[in-house]
């Protein structure tokens, strides 16, 4: 790993950062674009939470994690503090893990 | 809605910080085994921690630091990274109103632009706390992220793996309890069902961060369907 890759790392990822904000000055979004803008951005992120919970690079990341990610879904949709549901998710996935 | 007031801002920030706090916990540990992990296959730490301050985007860093460790072309390392990054162009899109005015907010903003954040400001509805949300969360997050790689290097082997304290489940975890409650809404629901089945069954086919891009086609499921789109154009027209 050198310098110049993470420079080049660090450029590309902060021009695709910047360049949302920045193009969105360039357009007006009427009420309905910008609802359809929120739902696709909630959708990237609630994949991004599928993919992260199924796979470790590329391959099946294993019961374990994602039994732990459902436990805490479940407690958050039954109205389990923030915390509670952090700790929960890792914990579960921690006593699987030691279990099988 | 109260006025834009000192007390109002502080009190939006303490009802934040425990859940920011915890998400930022998680994150650290995280990072600090990314610094023991980089340290111990051959990465100097400076280098590792100055990757975190300038990316500030963990899961690229743990791909290129894998990846070149393992003997992959530079060229491939970086194309991986910045492929799973390509998601933060449509958050920037969605989000830039959240950032705030001036082109200073703009350009330190978008720096904090990571999936986090993200979650914290599209949790809130109404665009004063989002703007909140966003700058409490990625701030906090952004000062948590280097330190800890820094004092992860620092500390070596002796971390060890964030799976062994089910820490890999605690984030997506915490990203999905700041989502649920945008389910609520019928057409949001549709979208995201589509989007995660879309991105989970092709990640074996595509790279990771093009299956997550691949989920934005789901978006067209939140399209009103002909009967909602009449029902609404009735309540519209009955409400005003």
């Amino acid at each position: 790993m050198t310098l110049g890759l993470v420079l080049a790392l660090a450029a590309g990822t902060y021009a695709m950062r910047l360049a949302g904000p920045l193009l969105r000055d360039r357009f007006r979004v009427s009420e309905h674009g910008r609802r359809l803008l929120s739902t696709a951005a909630l959708t990237l992120l609630a994949a991004f939470v599928a993919v992260s919970a199924c796979y470790e690079s590329g391959s099946f990341a294993g019961w374990p994690r994602l039994a732990g990610v459902l436990v805490g879904g479940v407690l958050a949709w039954r109205g389990a503090p923030f915390v509670v549901v952090v700790i929960a998710a890792a914990g579960f996935t921690a006593a699987l893990r030691a279990l099988l | 809605m109260g006025s834009p007031n000192r007390t109002d801002r502080g009190s939006d920030t303490a009802r934040l910080l425990p859940a920011v706090a915890s998400m930022a916990l998680a994150l650290a540990v995280i990072g600090a085994s990314l610094g023991a992990i980089a340290v111990s296959s051959g990465v100097p730490l400076w280098l590792v921690t100055v990757m975190a301050a300038l990316v500030f985007a963990g899961g690229s860093e743990f791909l290129v630091v894998g990846l070149t460790t393992a003997g992959a072309a530079p060229v491939t390392a970086l194309l991986g990274g910045w492929l799973l990054n390509a998601r933060h162009l449509p958050y920037g899109l969605a989000l830039g109103d959240a950032l705030g005015e001036g082109i200073g907010r703009k350009l330190f903003g978008s720096h904090l632009l990571v999936d986090e954040a993200v979650a914290f400001a599209l949790a809130e509805s109404d665009p004063r706390r989002q703007r909140r949300a966003y700058w409490v969360a990625g701030v906090t997050l952004y000062c948590v992220w280097a330190p800890s790689v820094l004092l992860g290097g620092l500390l070596g082997r002796g971390l060890g793996d964030p799976h062994l304290f089910g820490l890999d489940a605690a984030l997506p975890a915490g990203l999905l309890t700041l989502v649920l409650p945008a389910l609520r809404d019928r057409s949001v629901l549709r979208a995201v069902l589509l989007g995660c089945l879309l991105a989970v069954l092709t990640v074996p086919l595509l790279d990771q961060g093009l299956a997550v891009l691949v989920a934005l086609l789901g978006t067209v499921a939140a399209l009103p369907l002909p009967n909602e789109r009449r029902r609404a154009g009735a309540e519209e027209g009955g409400a005003v």
